[in-house]
């Protein structure tokens, strides 16, 4: 960054009269931020792959993202169009299906998305016992041999591709890592972030109230946090259906108190600063110091922590995928793919797929991790 | 030899960088420091003094900090080109240095014997046994009563004083040729500066070391100091002897640094003005616990049975040493703290409400502090920070009138109000100390709670902030309550005295009666401290 403009932003800041949209103190940390640039591009790269998984069903989708048949315009994505509109009789129109997709080509069009499978999808044109190899390993008449028309079949396209081979239920792998990838990151955000709120919250109440409260508090979360969460949860899936929720209740029962001991700390040390001290002689309320004064001295070490819990978070669920107490069967989950890649080794590309989807999002989340810290790092200086 | 100075800084500047920015803080000084001779560095915070300081032990944070440009020779050898190794030897063996904060200074996990036994088996390879005898003697040099005790206290255990005195115990352990004194008595009462510096030019004298002082006071200046470099703005801009310096001072700002004392002296009591604040034997009691059942063995007596009364328009000063009970006083007349006896507030009796049915009264009950770095929020800006008061106690306004509000009592403190976007951070210790006043004053109290608002400034500065003072007082007909170690501020300013020690009231009257008759030992002590920097002996006050 040149002086100059280090300057115009330094006199832009200066202006009297106008509030600047960041504080000075935050417009340094960004500053740092950037200046960890593994973790600048990480941030950029993962909101890139963040943002388009978040778009999943118009990614990899068994359903075509638009159609027009008989002069109207339909968007299967979004609506389940019952098969009698084309001339079939299933409740649900499958669009994969080669009489289906002649119906509509001969009377309109169809935009599909780039990968024609959806996580669930089972495809039934594989040319060998699945799990199948990536259909670039195969020549064009291995890939289309079980199509309708051999290689001349409109179907035996890019789009209906399996970049990343099969599972052994012939499901594709790619769409399952692409639909894998959101449902890890989502289920680590609403994690870390319930965990936050909690766990700030918990620990706020210890350190600004003390005496007994932090007493109380503090011996019940020695007694709650050596309770073994993995074997719960075991006991646990065994007694209730595991889904997304039911896995976030129970880890939300643990995962909360790994904040507590930071802020209590950070508010312990700040709650006799002369500041608060200055706010409670002007008659502010307690809820109020906590909220304006207190909070933000707690909030640097919160967010130093965020991505190593969200890492936390996305380990702990893999591993419980992986070990088959996870999400219930069928959903798409990293977990199960890696489980997939240790039961099936003759495919290599199971396991490769899963480790290395893993290995990217964790990295990527560590390496911000590593640049959040410095940027809340008030010593940190840049040669 | 015996020509060459021991010290020699030539064309020193020292300049740290942050991102792009370098923000040059030396400006090319130099001085000379003879064997046996006293240099004071003086200046105002941000001068560059302490940095320069810094510099001659290489304890600055390098590589953020560097230097452009300059040498420091030491017995003629370079120390900034030196090796690391040499360095070393030079360092803590013979430089050595005190620094300001006695609090910080010492590692709290280790006993006073270890502290001062470390220097002396790092530099000297002394044995265990001979080590704990020249600690012993090192102790008595520096005036520590029962040494033999104090071998196993822990720092916590130590009263200011007696910290800085083990600081100085640590730093002639080796019998340094230089001793390098940052502020030594800045952070302590007045009565135990004057003992540490007359300690300080005893010992200097018995072991013919020189010094560099550095301080922002030049009343201990002129005690301490054969020459005098005046420095500002990084650059020295006026140097010479002592005496011709305070006689016949050429710059500028040095004859502004010499005039900065607080002056001028308070309207008459007037005993008929209405009473805003009165107190009735107030007590503040901090139980001693003992045993498995946690029974109350004991008190400390904070506050033990004080009467003050504080009249509109006029103000009470309450001086004594740190650990007298004067802010423990204030904070119970201000309802901070829990106390017993009478608090008459306006006419009305606030000793018994509550937080929720005291907010009503904190309108016109405001506090100032302090120290302004830490009294104000560093994540708020000024105008969150002065208008959170209107916020609680008349939230009827809208947020334009607030801010017209904001606006004037910035005006009123003499402050920029198109500055009251930025953050605490980007001003000095002056002008924070300005905001917190204005923080109390927007409100339009009656009575004020003045903890020591001068004690963390530089003098310059204080006198200015008194001033600002006096004329709020005048303006709004306030009352202040006036909590001050420091008893020039305190004559400038207060109208009654009262002279606390150990939580009791030693003399109390108007102030003229007590600066110039006083009647006690301890009030004597406190005003030869004060205003001639003079140490009393014989136990009147504490060590």
């Amino acid at each position: 960054m040149s002086d100059i403009q280090v300057q115009s932003e330094v006199a832009a800041a200066r202006r009297p009269g106008r509030r600047p949209w960041l504080s000075p103190i935050n417009r340094r940390r960004w500053q740092n931020f950037c200046a960890n640039r593994r973790g600048y591009w990480s941030l950029w790269i993962f909101l890139i792959l963040f943002v388009l998984s978040l778009f999943a069903e118009f990614l990899a989708n068994d359903k075509p993202i638009l159609a027009y048949y008989k002069g109207e315009v339909l968007f299967p994505v979004l609506v389940d169009y019952p098969e009698e509109k084309f001339g079939g009789f299933l409740a649900v129109t499958d669009y994969r299906d080669p009489i289906i997709s002649e119906e509509i080509a001969a009377n309109g069009w169809v935009v599909w998305p780039p990968i024609r499978y959806s996580y669930r999808t089972v495809n039934n044109e594989i040319p060998e016992a699945a799990p199948a190899k990536p259909s670039w390993m195969y020549s064009k008449e291995e890939r289309c041999g079980r199509y309708l028309h051999g290689v001349d079949d409109p179907a035996c396209t890019p789009g209906n591709w399996n970049w990343l081979g099969t599972d052994d239920q012939a499901r594709d792998v790619l769409s399952r890592v692409i639909y894998g990838f959101r449902i890890s990151v989502l289920f680590g955000l609403i994690l870390t972030g319930a965990s936050a709120l909690i766990g700030v919250s918990a620990g706020a109440i210890q350190g600004y109230f003390g005496g007994w409260t932090d007493l109380l508090f503090q011996r019940f979360i020695e007694i709650w946090s050596s309770i073994p969460v993995l074997y719960l949860i075991l006991i646990i899936a065994a007694v209730l259906p595991p889904g997304f929720f039911i896995l976030l209740g129970i880890m939300l029962l643990f995962s909360w108190v790994a904040f507590v001991g930071v802020v209590r700390a950070e508010f312990l040390r700040a709650r006799n600063f002369e500041y608060v001290s200055a706010a409670r002689a002007l008659g502010v309320s307690n809820r109020t110091i906590i909220f304006r004064h207190l909070l933000p001295n707690a909030m640097v070490a919160t967010l130093t922590f965020l991505p190593f819990i969200l890492n936390g978070s996305i380990t702990t669920l893999t591993s419980l995928d992986f070990l088959g107490f996870g999400l219930p069967p069928g959903s798409p989950s990293l977990g199960e793919l890696l489980r997939q890649g240790q039961r099936n080794l003759n495919a290599p590309w199971l396991g490769i797929a899963g480790f290395l989807s893993l290995s990217i999002m964790l990295s990527l989340l560590i390496f911000i991790g590593e640049a959040v810290r410095d940027a809340f790092d008030p010593r940190k200086t840049f040669k | 030899m015996s020509d060459t100075p021991l010290l020699s800084i030539r064309d020193l500047s020292v300049s740290f960088r942050q991102g792009a920015q370098e923000t040059l803080a030396v400006d090319r000084i130099s001085f000379d420091i003879a064997r046996g001779e006293t240099v004071a560095l003086v200046g105002e915070s941000g001068s560059g003094k302490s940095v320069s300081a810094l510099s001659v032990l290489r304890l600055l944070p390098y590589p953020a900090a560097s230097h452009p440009s300059g040498e420091i020779l030491y017995n003629g050898v370079d120390i900034l080109a030196a090796d690391e190794a040499t360095q070393r030897k030079v360092r803590g063996n013979e430089i050595s240095m005190i620094f300001q904060e006695p609090m910080t200074s010492l590692n709290p996990l280790h006993t006073i014997e270890r502290q001062v036994g470390e220097v002396l088996k790092l530099h000297r390879g002394m044995s265990d046994k001979a080590a704990r005898e020249r600690t012993l003697e090192l102790l008595e040099q520096v005036g520590i009563r029962d040494p033999e005790k104090r071998l196993d206290s822990f720092p916590h255990q130590l009263s200011g004083g007696q910290r800085q005195r083990v600081m100085i115990a640590m730093a002639l352990a080796n019998e340094p040729d230089l001793l390098i004194a940052d502020e030594p008595t800045t952070a302590l009462d007045v009565t135990v500066q004057a003992q540490i510096l007359e300690l300080l030019a005893d010992l200097r004298r018995k072991k013919s070391m020189s010094m560099l002082f550095i301080t922002h006071d030049l009343g201990i200046v002129r005690k301490v100091a054969d020459r005098v470099c005046v420095m500002t703005d990084g650059k020295i801009v006026e140097s010479g002897p002592t005496e011709e310096i305070f006689t016949n001072p050429q710059h500028a700002y040095t004859r502004h640094l010499i005039e900065a004392e607080p002056k001028g002296r308070p309207p008459r009591a007037d005993a008929n003005a209405e009473t805003v604040m009165k107190g009735d034997e107030i007590k503040v009691w901090f139980p001693v616990k003992k045993g498995l059942l946690r029974r109350t063995v004991d008190y400390i007596k904070g506050v033990d049975g004080v009467d003050v009364t504080v009249r509109a328009g006029q103000t009470l000063g309450v001086v004594g040493e740190s650990g007298s009970g004067k802010t423990t006083l204030g904070l119970a007349l201000a309802r901070m703290i829990g106390s017993e006896g009478h608090i008459h507030f306006s006419g009305n009796e606030i000793d018994h409400l509550s937080f929720r049915q005291m907010r009503p009264y904190r309108h016109d009950l405001q506090v100032v502090f302090q120290d302004p770095y830490g009294s104000l929020s560093p994540r708020m800006s000024v105008a969150e920070i002065i208008e959170e008061g209107l916020r609680i106690h008349e939230p009827g306004l809208s947020a334009d009138e607030r801010d017209a509000m904001v606006v004037d009592v910035l005006k009123e403190v003499d402050l920029d109000p198109d500055s009251r976007f930025r953050y605490p951070h980007e001003f000095s210790g002056g002008q924070r100390q300005r905001i917190a006043i204005a923080r109390a004053m927007v409100l339009k109290p009656r009575f004020v709670m003045l903890d020591e608002p001068t004690s963390a400034l530089d003098m310059s500065v204080q006198a200015q902030v008194v001033d600002l003072l006096r004329d709020l007082q005048k303006r709004h007909n306030l009352a202040y309550l006036f909590i001050s170690h420091d008893l020039k501020v305190v004559r400038a300013l207060a109208n009654e005295v009262i002279v606390m020690r150990a939580g009791k009231v030693v003399e109390a009257g108007p102030a003229e009666q007590i600066f110039d008759a006083p009647q006690t030992d301890y009030t004597r002590a406190l005003i030869a401290a004060a205003f001639n920097i003079e140490a009393t002996p014989g136990g009147v006050v504490s060590e």
